[in-house]
């Protein structure tokens, strides 16, 4: 089962990657070492791949860094769970082949460290405490997610998916 | 059938351009795949860009009289790291065969995008910067993306978009001297937040006949509100269909009255945390700048001259003046405001970004305040996470960097020189010891501006 993490509103990018650890500060074989070296110091020790993200209103705020999300695929990171998201964010997310899903009550149902499981078949989220429904991704997104992501979805069809 | 926004108007436009299986008339909450006039890129993510396109297998990119590059954010290069990336850009440029290459000095992206011309009006625009919104001042769909959606709009010569909900945020009356426009969009992000517009296009009314610079201020500024693009509507630029419908429909409508507005500022470490400036008089800064891609022209730079009237600043105080591209560069240094704001003590950086995110010239020690003319004020955005930034207008700089405090600046442009003086001897001595003071190298500011005044350079500025 996955673990939940979660944050409150306007989480930014800021505090996924700070902007010191940038790859090309860095290296592209670290950057994603320092995802919330700041604001949860333990969190690139103990998460594991699949583990979901969870958070308030304006996920993924601030600088349009794709870095930021470059280190949550890195690390496996298995969706991500929010109120609303930032838009630059969000985008990246799906052309990276995170799942970003909204829902409004999520982020009070889930305490940290919950164990969760994300049913995005059946468009819902488990958790110990009751059950939070997740508002269905437009088919395009979940063309492009099912993919992988845009690129892998661009190599294989040649053109962005014909549904929206 | 109820009418259409400007975004909805450009977006069904160009999508039905397009023809194919996905053209569509274009409503909010659609999704379109959009042909993209032009891409810009800059310094800073090209290294991630190269490798997204090396990733989709696409070795040119879609048309190359289509694309703009830019070494700007971190230029000219502070660091050997930083020195090697921008090589790799050039080298990139070259093979591509990229025509359309501002390399450092020349300018910051947006500008240089909006005043040479690069952005058609009605046309969709996407760019590797958050503020590529700033190409609505001319009526361009312009929105800021990560840099996979850029390898694919370089790829392919298209995005896809969701059609976004509009808000209408109409302006009337004239500001006061001394009020600007980026107080009036300050004043927006103060009334909406910084998720306010969040996947929205903000369409200003009551602003299409304002200077250019004014309307770059305005559209730049909705990145802070999270909108997706930000349109001036009835510019000189814009064709006649680039309007509105009278019953489009709008998520929400904000009124401003540029009459009663005051001075804004925004409290560190938020945009949205923001003040009349009366309450924000007597706060200490140590460095000032004035610049960037909001307020970095040669019209910021004289209404901050025309503050300054000839003084020095504020011994304790360093001014950081970076004009936003080579053409306000030289613009300012004809009629002479680079020499009064170098005479008064600035340090006039190359074009460019500048300090504004934190990279180079002039960046903030821990605990340092700065009052910046940007558009940002986070944490660390412009170097130590432990400096603070308070955001004004080019008047309100002005006065902070010859005080060494925040403060009103409508009395200074309003009083008499026995008054003005008395003005600026009251903040600075109410301004607690903080830093040391410079010694001016070479003060021949006086001879300077006495020369300046004879040749026929207009010292008397007025905006
Ligand atoms: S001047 Fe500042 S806000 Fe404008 S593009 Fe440069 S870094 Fe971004």
């Amino acid at each position: 089962m996955a673990r939940a993490w979660v944050f409150g509103d306007d989480l930014d990018t800021d505090q996924i990657v700070p902007g010191r650890y940038a790859p090309f500060m860095v290296g592209q074989d670290r950057f994603y070492q320092y995802a919330f070296c700041d604001a949860r110091p333990s969190f690139t020790k103990e998460v594991r791949p699949g583990d979901v993200l969870i958070g308030g209103e304006n996920f993924g705020c601030g600088s349009s860094r794709e870095y930021a999300v470059a280190a949550l695929r890195k690390l496996g990171i298995g969706g991500i769970v929010a109120k609303s998201f930032a838009r630059i964010f969000f985008r990246n997310c799906i052309n990276l082949g995170i799942p970003v899903v909204e829902s409004a009550e999520a982020v009070s149902l889930v305490r940290d460290g919950d164990p969760v499981t994300l049913d995005l078949a059946a468009g819902v989220l488990r958790t110990p405490n009751g059950v939070a429904v997740l508002r269905p991704l437009a088919p395009f997104a979940q063309e492009l997610l099912n993919a992988g992501g845009v690129v892998s979805y661009l190599r294989e069809h040649g053109d962005f998916p014909k549904v929206r | 059938m109820i009418g259409k926004t400007v975004a909805e108007k450009i977006l069904s436009r160009v999508s039905l351009r397009a023809q194919g299986p996905l053209a569509r008339d274009a409503r909010a909450g659609d999704l379109v795949i959009v042909p993209i006039s032009r891409v810009m890129v800059h310094d800073s993510v090209i290294d991630a860009v190269m490798a997204g396109m090396r990733e989709l297998g696409k070795e040119r990119v879609w048309d190359t009289s289509r694309v703009a590059v830019f070494v700007d954010h971190a230029a000219p290069a502070p660091t050997p790291v930083v020195a090697d990336s921008h090589r790799t850009l050039r080298e990139w440029v070259r093979e591509q065969g990229i025509a359309t290459f501002y390399d450092a000095g020349e300018g910051v992206c947006h500008q240089i995008m909006v005043e040479e011309g690069y952005c058609e009006p009605g046309t969709v625009i996407v760019g590797s910067d958050s503020h590529s919104n700033s190409y609505g001042a001319v009526g361009a769909f312009g929105a800021g993306m990560g840099a996979t959606d850029i390898a694919v709009a370089l790829a392919l010569g298209r995005t896809w978009l969701r059609v976004p909900q509009s808000i209408k945020v109409t302006f009337s009356g004239r500001p006061r001297k001394g009020v600007t426009m980026k107080d009036a969009v300050m004043r927006v992000v103060r009334e909406i937040g910084t998720d306010g517009a969040r996947y929205a296009c903000v369409e200003f009314h009551g602003a299409g006949n304002l200077p250019q610079g004014d309307r770059i201020t305005l559209a730049g500024m909705t990145t802070e509100m999270g909108a997706k693009a930000g349109i001036v509507v009835g510019t000189p630029e814009a064709p006649d269909w680039l309007f509105p419908d009278p019953d489009a429909a709008y998520a929400n409508e904000i009124r401003i009255d540029l009459t009663a507005l005051e001075p804004q500022i925004a409290v560190p470490p938020r945009i949205d945390q923001v003040v009349d400036v009366s309450e924000a008089i007597g706060q200490p800064v140590d460095v000032v700048f004035l610049g960037s891609c909001t307020n970095g022209r040669l019209v910021d730079l004289r209404q901050a001259a025309a503050v300054l009237r000839g003084q020095r600043i504020a011994a304790h105080v360093r001014l950081e003046v970076v004009p936003a591209s080579r053409r306000q560069f030289e613009d300012a240094m004809a009629d002479g405001t680079l020499l009064a704001l170098s005479a008064a003590g600035a340090v006039i950086g190359s074009s460019g970004c500048g300090p504004c995110l934190g990279r180079t010239g002039g960046v903030l020690a821990g605990h340092e305040v700065c009052l910046s003319t940007a558009n940002r004020n986070y944490k660390g955005r412009m170097g130590s996470p432990d400096a603070s930034i308070f955001i004004g207008s080019p008047y309100v700089a002005a006065v902070a960097a010859l005080t060494g405090v925040i403060d009103d600046p409508r009395p200074y442009l309003e009083a008499t020189d026995d008054e003005f003086a008395a003005l600026v001897a009251r903040r600075r001595a109410d301004r607690p010891e903080r830093g040391a003071a410079s010694v001016r190298s070479g003060d021949r500011s006086r001879e300077l501006l006495v020369a300046a005044a004879r040749s026929g350079v207009a010292m008397e500025i007025d905006d």
